[in-house]
């Protein structure tokens, strides 16, 4: 029996290639981390430009420098969304953030994106997920996320591999009427506004240099996006070396952290929690960036600028 | 009970919900078997409504799941109604049996323990034999629960490396601080090797991912001695 390949066949990764989906919240009691995709905004549009299912898997690709080839006796609907990494089917150039027909056989390429850092491509019925052994990657307590930090899920995507696509029923059909015709869809970036926080559990266990307290030092400083920020967290640094000062000497105990936690380190630098990050800790959190603003940061590059405000109560 | 330990608090102290942005907050509790005791309470009575019950330390974390009932989140009211509704259970009432870990003592960091404590390593092992331990919260990574002594079964404290080990075997049964741990699978780490287990700590594919879930009793045994004890090879 010859099984007909229904895949994307990788034939070139240059940075990260990443499966994701909607992750494994709830698993948090166990250590689990909730994982999924680092910006929630843009693979969920990816998802709807193409049809495919809410939550279903897809590829987070940083820094452009994909290319595969559609395995499949048919074609499929494909976009590509987040950072605007240029899209070539077959050689042509196909417009960023819209449903775009790949047929059978043709060479997809995503470039290297001008801003941003993850783009989405999301494929006509998402990637075939399937629980333990079965064709489809396998999933992981319900999820075919990758979990950078502890490890579980499939390993990056490397060239040579054949990501199953879900057979689903019919044709799928691109997302028509969700946007206005030469509408131009916004990439999330920290460069629109200033992101959004609320107090955390431990906002007085760190203030500014010159006593402010900590949501007062966050929304007072520039702060940059560290280079060895990851899908763990993003690390910030004062644009002015502006730190915050732990308050006291006194230890925290472990306790649990929630996605977009702004945590102060001793270095007092701040490191924002996005979707790898560790179920408990043991440095302060000061305040909780709103999650409706973390697919900005997780578009933001090292080096970019990021400003915050308080969330309106 | 032992006559001899501390007497017992006068009362509980009510918990403080701490905000951790929206839809999450943080409940802190007197210590360790609180925080298990009042996770427990939580997912029995709010299940559904919640998308995380994350106990640490000397804490509970609360996530409420986006939506609910009528579209609308639980509120800070009432979730703080079902914790003003929970009463910390009596020590020692917990009475669901042990899981028993069976260790190879040969850790590196054994005779370190042993010349710390001013013992032989024979009695570092009876020690850690002679413990009652219970699982208070997971982290570090999936399945790596940390465990206290229950009812001061467990009276030490170890302080960590001072850099961490780059490779620790899975199953490794380590010391740090008041806590005890088994490494779910090889990583870095600072903690004090025991010995190691051949029992699996997490498995996705089981019904109940990780054995020493939160609230879990445990209890280690000398496998060397199990093996010479009944005749099992």
């Amino acid at each position: 029996m010859t099984a007909v390949p229904d895949a994307l066949v990788v034939e070139a990764v240059a940075g990260p290639v990443l499966v994701q989906d909607d992750g494994r919240p709830g698993w948090a009691h166990l250590g689990v981390p909730r994982s999924g995709a680092a910006d929630t905004a843009s693979a969920g549009l990816a998802r709807r430009l193409v049809g495919a299912p809410d939550g279903s898997a897809l590829l987070e690709v940083v820094l452009g420098g994909l290319t595969g080839r559609l395995e499949s006796p048919r074609g499929r609907w494909i976009a590509v969304t987040g950072a605007p990494a240029p899209l070539r089917v077959e050689g042509r150039a196909a417009p960023h953030a819209t449903a775009v027909w790949c047929p059978a056989g043709a060479r997809v390429s995503l470039g290297v994106p001008a801003t941003g850092l993850r783009s989405y491509l999301a494929l006509g019925h998402g990637l075939a997920v399937s629980p333990g052994l079965g064709s489809g990657l396998g999933a992981v307590l319900g999820s075919a996320s990758t979990d950078t930090m502890s490890g579980l899920g499939p390993a990056p995507v490397r060239p040579g591999d054949q990501l199953p696509l879900a057979a689903g029923q019919g044709s799928p059909a691109p997302a028509a009427g969700l946007l206005p015709l030469g509408h131009d869809w916004p990439v999330p970036s920290v460069r629109r506004g200033s992101l959004r926080l609320h107090p955390g559990p431990r906002s007085s266990w760190a203030r500014g240099a010159s006593g402010e307290d900590a949501l007062g030092a966050l929304t007072a400083g520039v702060w940059e996006v560290g280079a060895a920020s990851d899908r763990v967290g993003v690390r910030l640094h004062g644009a002015d070396g502006a730190v915050l000062v732990p308050t006291g000497t006194q230890e925290l105990p472990s306790e649990g952290v929630v996605l977009g936690a702004v945590q102060v380190p001793p270095s007092g630098q701040p490191v924002v929690f996005l979707a790898d990050h560790p179920t408990t800790g043991g440095y302060p959190v000061v305040a909780v960036v709103d999650p409706a603003d973390l697919p900005a940061l997780a578009q933001a590059r090292p080096g970019e600028r990021v400003t915050f405000t308080r969330a309106p109560r | 009970m032992d006559a001899a330990g501390p007497v017992s608090a006068p009362g509980p102290v009510v918990p403080r919900l701490l905000p951790c942005g929206p839809g999450a907050w943080l409940v802190e509790v007197d210590g360790p078997q609180e925080a298990a005791g009042l996770a427990t309470h939580l997912r029995t009575r709010l299940g559904a409504g919640l998308r995380e019950v994350v106990p640490g330390a000397t804490s509970v974390l609360v996530e409420t799941a986006p939506g609910g009932p009528r579209g609308r989140g639980l509120g800070p009211e009432a979730l703080g109604r079902v914790v003003d509704d929970w009463a910390p259970a009596a020590a020692g009432s917990q009475q669901a049996p042990a899981v028993v870990v069976p260790v190879t003592y040969d850790g590196e960091d054994l005779p370190v323990l042993a010349e710390a404590w001013g013992c032989t390593v024979a009695e570092v092992v009876r020690r850690h034999t002679a413990a009652s331990f219970v699982s208070v919260f997971c982290g570090f990574a999936p399945g790596f629960a940390y465990l206290a002594g229950e009812d001061g079964s467990w009276p030490v404290s170890v302080p960590r490396l001072a850099s961490p080990r780059p490779r620790v075997p899975a199953g490794s049964v380590a010391l740090a601080g008041g806590w005890c741990g088994v490494y779910p699978t090889a990583s870095p780490g600072g903690w004090r090797l025991l010995g190691r287990t051949d029992v699996v700590l997490f498995d996705a594919g089981a019904d109940r991912p990780a054995l020493l879930a939160p609230g879990t009793r445990v209890r280690f045994v000398d496998a060397a001695q199990e093996r010479g004890g009944d005749g099992r090879a």
